[in-house]
């Protein structure tokens, strides 16, 4: 009887049908993204030891903190705080016209999104490049006397700089391969107002990559 | 079927937030990134080092962090389950972090008198 009624009743314009285990759309959509919040919890924790251990030996070593800090460039850091600012922007932007059927603003929103990821990835790239060519590696990697390194230990802090900065930048890139995924079904027409799962849950997960680079930022590259 | 769920909508019409809100979020996120700047100059090169750099840097983030929650990632319009369990993932970080650093400063001082 339901499984009858869910293949009569709920199909859309978008062409989704409800899976028969659902109840209707509502349920479905919902179940969907409380899967998606459960998954961000699991990224909370994963991110939160790390901040949790980049606190710990920070306040063991704080001047080699600082001096580890005092490497990077904060410009690029801020600049890139920006790119990600505008780029959630522009995801949520993208699910707001889906929620109105405007396709191609929302296909156009998805697109820029991926465009900042790209910029964001860019400027990564040069400043991973410019601290493996001054020797600035984590752990027993680092070259102390090509770095003139005034801690041995400054390689613990670039241990923390390319976990926490590489893991971020991975769920970029993820993100990013994603939403090139969102935009070409966009386009297709697979979504609108009545359809915008995966949208809604990718949307959840790239801003919870902006929500990290909020606290990446100062303590990577300013406080140190 | 479908009407009787207790989203305020009714329908499975989602709520939509309006454009101006993302747009104020955005430019508020923007402001205060500005924000944490200026301290840092302020704290770094015109006191040169200062106690509260670190707390302040780390407040203005939090409130940040709130704002990306509340509206692009929506808890403030969402259900109260996926809220409370964002709430659980937030209070075992807080957990960790307070023993941490109950751990870490206790130490510190019993070790100084070596």
């Amino acid at each position: 009887m339901r499984g009858l009624m869910s293949t009569s009743n709920h199909s859309h314009g978008s062409g989704h049908h409800v899976a028969h285990h659902f109840r209707d759309a509502e349920h479905e959509f919902d179940s969907a993204k409380q899967g998606i919040w459960l998954f961000m919890v699991t990224e909370i924790l994963m991110f939160g030891g790390l901040f949790v251990g980049y606190a710990i030996f920070h306040t063991i070593y704080p001047e080699m903190f600082s001096e580890g800090a005092s490497h990077l460039d904060w410009r690029l850091g801020f600049v890139n705080t920006l790119v990600l600012i505008v780029s959630s922007y522009t995801m949520a932007m993208s699910i707001h016209h889906l929620q109105k059927n405007e396709k191609s603003e929302a296909v156009t929103k998805l697109w820029i999104t991926v465009i900042c990821g790209l910029v964001f990835m860019g400027i990564k790239a040069f400043e991973y490049y410019s601290k493996f060519s001054h020797g600035l590696l984590p752990g027993h990697l680092l070259d102390v006397a090509h770095a003139q390194a005034q801690h041995a230990n400054l390689g613990m802090y670039y241990g923390f700089y390319f976990c926490m900065t590489g893991l971020h930048g991975l769920h970029v890139l993820i993100g990013m391969g994603l939403i090139v995924w969102l935009a070409i079904r966009a386009q297709r027409g697979d979504f609108g107002a009545d359809y915008f799962t995966p949208v809604e849950g990718v949307g959840i997960f790239w801003h919870i990559v902006d929500l990290i680079w909020i606290f990446l930022f100062p303590l990577l590259y300013l406080v140190g | 079927m479908g009407s009787n769920n207790n989203h305020s909508g009714g329908n499975h019409s989602h709520h939509i937030i309006p454009k101006e809100i993302y747009t104020r979020v955005m430019w508020a996120l923007i402001v205060f990134t500005l924000l944490t700047v200026g301290f840092h100059y302020l704290f770094h090169n015109v006191m040169h080092g200062s106690v509260l750099a670190a707390p302040v840097a780390f407040l203005i983030a939090a409130f940040k962090a709130a704002l990306v929650l509340m509206f692009f990632m929506g808890l403030k319009y969402d259900k109260p389950d996926n809220r409370a369990i964002f709430a659980t993932g937030f209070f075992f970080l807080a957990l960790l972090f307070i023993i941490c650093v109950l751990d870490i400063y206790t130490r510190v001082a019993e070790t100084s008198t070596l």
